[in-house]
């Protein structure tokens, strides 16, 4: 019998140290680990780089100065006003050092990661600020291949995105860390587990191995446990963003960018949505949407 | 052949260039990334390009070709880990936005600013640098003004032609085929790779292009004007695809 990794988020931060790379799956506003990322906001951790196609993920950390470091291709909310604000006044305001590239070189970092190679070949980044982004970090490769013309091609050699640990959030999973995405796109939570030392998993639904297998068709259980050191039920652990039982909660996206525009609205939302633990979190969301249809009214 | 229409407002000339931008573009993925393009690749896709694959913008392929913010039969699965296997191979045409696009077609939508300390911060980097060394790219703009048509751009996110290594042939598939804006219709088929005029909009004259590009812009005193959309193309445009006129929130008539 495999072992039982089920966890509490506290667990998950214990093993956590300064100074580490988390790689934090989903992208932009949907299926991002955020019952995870605000347990890493509300810890005294610092000092952290983060891999991520960005969204709040990133902003929430921005905004608890958590961030020292960020690899990213985009950082966007997926829906208006799109730019992400701490994000916005982390990187205007100098707080964090980008390693900004194009999207394209996240997936092959990642999959260079997981196959254990220093770096995988890859056209995209050539003759773009890409490199200067990187200050020298990144380097080009000649292929030892000539074209058929007798020209050779050099390439970006994208290093691999080596990651102290992840989290993705799934839709549903077994206590073993076998797991299936059931919405639209799995993103590329796979492939940020196989990339890390230490691999965190939440889900929307806990289950039997042979309930999991029987919920999904094959091709969705994505995740198997070789590559999960813990998993969290945390029950629409990705809000505000989406998953594959919920929509993005645009109406509380758009309080947390509002929030954010002055330190008295911010010292509030923080007090209320972020100061607390998960279950009071989800508790105020739900009275917060309660009181804003009273407002309606 | 449909006769040509007088009666067709600015929008509907920006939706058929935005359709003229896929002529001849074959069965590759056409991404449109804003209203009016994506009306553009749905029209072509309903006249002379029937084999372009288009996507609802998530990770579905759509089968037909339904009105803007609808979704009808579907034919395959895109999830963006697949769209990057797309971009590697080629066969692919994107209509990307720009904040920035000089005159070699450099394009921005990372920043505006120093690069570790911007002064304004947008998306970032996105997919710009792996669509442009890879596949045809073209830009929409739906404001022509000297804040996007700068002399230089603060961070080259899409590459422009004065970044080409001819010695290395892994510049070779760069290709920015077209830009499309309010005032007109450009490439970069000017002097060394420079943005040149195709046509100007009914109405718009050079001097007011001059005007509000922060460069010079090849051939643009003999520009003719942009060609009216046809009765079909204005027929589909205005009963198929946008019944509801999202075509006018873009561009100002």
């Amino acid at each position: 019998m495999a072992r039982d990794k089920t966890s509490s988020l506290d667990e998950v931060i214990g093993d956590l140290e300064d100074g580490m790379t988390i790689g934090l799956g989903g992208w932009g506003g949907r299926r991002k680990p955020m019952a995870l990322v605000r347990a890493l906001a509300r810890s005294d951790l610092k000092d952290l780089t983060v891999v991520a196609y960005g969204g709040a993920d990133i902003g929430l950390l921005c905004a608890a100065d958590k961030v020292k470091r960020a690899y990213y291709g985009f950082v966007s909310l997926d829906s208006a006003p799109f730019y992400d604000p701490w994000f916005a006044k982390a990187r205007t305001t100098g707080a964090i050092e980008s390693r900004e590239m194009d999207e394209g070189m996240i997936k092959c970092g990642l999959e260079a990661a997981a196959s254990r190679v220093p770096f995988l070949p890859i056209r995209a980044g050539l003759g773009s600020d890409v490199s200067a982004f990187w200050e020298g970090e990144l380097k080009t490769i000649e292929s030892p291949y000539p074209d058929a013309d007798g020209r050779t091609q050099t390439l970006i050699a994208m290093p691999a995105l080596k990651l102290d640990a992840a989290f993705v959030h799934l839709d549903i999973a077994d206590v073993h860390g076998n797991a299936a995405y059931t919405g639209i796109d799995p993103y590329f939570d796979d492939l940020y587990l196989a990339a890390a030392e230490r691999r965190y998993v939440e889900v929307d639904q806990l289950v039997s191995t042979a309930e999991l297998v029987d919920a999904v068709p094959r091709e969705r259980l994505i995740v198997n446990r070789m590559n999960v050191d813990r998993v969290v039920h945390a029950p629409n652990g990705a809000h505000f963003t989406f998953a594959g039982g919920y929509d993005r909660d645009e109406a509380f996206q758009k309080f947390y960018v509002a929030s954010a525009g002055d330190p008295e609205t911010w010292a509030a939302f923080q007090q209320r949505f972020l100061d607390v633990d998960e279950a009071t979190y989800q508790n105020e969301v739900t009275a917060w949407h309660a009181e804003q249809q009273e407002e309606a009214r | 052949m449909s006769e040509n229409t007088t009666d067709a407002t600015l929008a509907e000339y920006c939706v058929t260039a935005c359709a003229d931008i896929f002529t001849g573009a074959g069965e590759i993925m056409a991404s449109p990334m804003a209203t009016m393009p994506l009306l553009g690749a749905r029209l072509a896709r309903l006249t002379n390009e029937q084999d372009l694959l288009i996507t609802d913008g998530n990770a579905l392929i759509l089968a037909d070709t339904p009105a803007i913010g609808k979704v009808g039969p579907v034919e395959g699965w895109m999830p963006f880990r697949k769209v990057f296997d797309v971009v590697a191979s080629g066969r692919r045409h994107v209509v990307m936005g720009a904040n920035q696009i000089d005159r070699y077609g450099n394009q921005n939508l990372s920043a505006f600013g120093p690069l570790q300390q911007p002064t304004r911060q947008m998306f970032g980097l996105r997919g710009a640098p792996g669509n442009t060394i890879n596949h045809a790219t073209s830009y929409w703009v739906p404001k022509h003004s000297t804040r996007v048509f700068t002399e230089t751009v603060d961070i080259v996110c899409g590459v422009g032609f004065d970044k080409v290594d001819p010695a290395n042939p892994a510049y070779d598939d760069l290709n920015i085929h077209r830009v499309v804006t309010n005032l007109g219709v450009f490439d970069f088929g000017g002097p060394d790779h420079t943005m040149r005029a195709l046509s100007l909009h009914p109405g718009v004259t050079p001097a007011q292009v001059a005007e509000n590009t922060g460069f010079p812009v090849a051939d643009l005193d003999t520009a003719p004007v942009t060609a009216a959309p046809t009765a079909e193309q204005l027929k589909l445009i205005r009963e198929d695809l946008d019944p509801r006129s999202f075509r006018d929130r873009e561009v100002r008539a």
